[in-house]
């Protein structure tokens, strides 16, 4: 250990050398290479956090530099996930960093979560965010949350269980479900110093966590807004309503569509028909046709259930989450209505809609048959 | 009975304030319904309701000078 480096925190009478071993022994993933990202890796880096984990599949554009400050002009264009570990090897180079440029999703999130001790979330929408948030439950990883739109931001610790009481809640006590209609840094714009304040804040509730050298946020959250210096502090419970949707082992936890959850756009929920035809040529799937009785053309080529629109409300069947399941009708319209009552009825499932319904697939097919 | 109530993020866009006071409410449930005849774009946005700092589900009962945060979810990093 380089003595000099870190003499400033090792002088504090809380610290000393035991904190920074700690801090040297630690693995900490930081989701999200941004606003929240750069501060939190900033100072985790110089702090001598031993192993920094970084995962971000975008890159650098001019409209971040307002407030990414880790990087600069000629990164534009360049990863993320690279490009902050080039820079904070300059910073430190004494511990280890893992860049990893894609995107989490649930086929390898609980892989790469298992490998840290703590996780940062400094992502930038809903889906990343409850993905991450159940990851580390499943896992049992403490999770330190970080927000931020326009002026104001959220910092708060979940998943990490309170000294005095043992208790520990999630994101998901805090808000059981995403907005319907909400807006992003993109849209509604943010404070360039203000992902910074609150993403040093993730920084310092991780080295609290680490080293364990005071009372982190555990069950709370503090709210702050940049324009009236104003602080105000939540304090959220476990509650076993707001964790029904929670995927409660690893197979829930690889069925559970995330951006059907976040109800990003329709595209995302419709599988076009070459994706249809791909997934049937690999795994049994539940295809359910919802046109009334007398439409044709009668499909016989793959199995399915016929479900009329007008029988649905009485007819709905009971899906499985080991199902996956495609919805269509002629033309892709009734079949996404369809597919979000399923979705919403058993969120755990995996559910579609073939977009451009029969129609589409009929034309591909024919194609395909001469 | 009055209570005070606190607004953040575009709830505040919505009401305009982000503190005022309301008469005539006796619990969570009443005050939502409440708030959504004084600015009917609210119900559109989903939000947590604080009583006295903490987050509560079920409908609570609410005391006079009670202090009901309304916390909606952010997504940007």
């Amino acid at each position: 250990m380089n003595f000099e480096r870190y003499s400033k925190q090792i002088l504090l009478k809380e610290f000393g050398i035991a904190a920074q071993e700690k801090l040297l022994n630690a693995k900490v993933l930081v989701v999200g290479a941004g606003g929240l990202g750069c501060p939190a890796l900033q100072y985790l880096a110089a702090a001598g956090v031993g192993t920094i984990g970084i995962v971000d599949f975008d890159v650098v554009e001019i409209s971040n530099l307002h407030r990414q400050i880790l990087y600069n002009v000629d990164d534009i264009g360049k990863s993320k996930a690279e490009t902050a570990a080039l820079k904070l090897n300059l910073l430190n180079p004494e511990i280890k960093f893992q860049s990893l440029n894609l995107k989490l999703q649930t086929s390898n999130t609980l892989k790469i979560v298992s490998q840290y001790d703590l996780v940062i979330d400094g992502s930038d929408n809903f889906s990343t965010r409850y993905l991450v948030n159940d990851a580390c439950v499943l896992l049992n990883k403490p999770l330190v949350y970080g927000a931020v739109l326009q002026f104001e931001g959220q910092v708060g610790v979940f998943n990490l269980a309170d000294k005095k009481t043992n208790i520990k809640t999630n994101y998901r006590n805090l808000f059981p479900a995403p907005p319907e209609n909400y807006l992003s840094c993109n849209e509604a714009g943010v404070l360039g110093v203000l992902p910074g304040i609150i993403g040093t804040m993730q920084a310092a509730e991780a080295i609290k966590i680490i080293t364990k050298i005071d009372n982190p946020l555990s069950n709370k959250i503090i709210s702050y807004n940049a324009l009236n210096n104003f602080f105000y502090e939540f304090e959220i419970s476990p509650d076993k309503k707001t964790e029904e949707g929670t995927p409660k082992n690893e197979m829930e936890f690889l069925n559970f569509n995330y951006d059907w959850f976040c109800e990003l756009h329709n595209a995302i929920c419709e599988i076009s028909v070459k994706e249809f035809n791909e997934m049937m040529s690999i795994e049994n799937l539940f295809v359910i046709d919802v046109r009334e009785k007398t439409e044709l053309p009668l499909v016989d080529e793959f199995p399915l259930v016929r479900i009329s629109l007008s029988e649905f409300e009485k007819l709905a069947p009971i899906i499985s989450p080991e199902n996956k399941v495609v919805v269509f009708c002629k033309s892709g319209k009734r079949s996404i209505k369809v597919a979000k009552t399923l979705k919403e009825k058993f969120p755990t499932c995996s559910v579609f809609s073939l977009a451009g319904g029969i129609t589409a697939w009929e034309k591909q097919y024919k194609k395909i048959s001469v | 009975m009055e209570i005070k109530i606190l607004t953040f993020g575009q709830i505040t866009d919505i009401t305009d304030k982000s503190e005022f006071k309301l008469v005539g409410v006796n619990t969570t449930e009443e005050l939502n319904a409440k708030l959504a005849e004084l600015f009917p774009e609210l119900p559109s946005i989903k939000y947590s309701v604080a009583v006295n700092k903490k987050i509560v589900r079920e409908n609570t009962k609410l005391n006079n000078e009670d202090e009901v945060a309304l916390l909606p979810p952010f997504s940007g990093g």
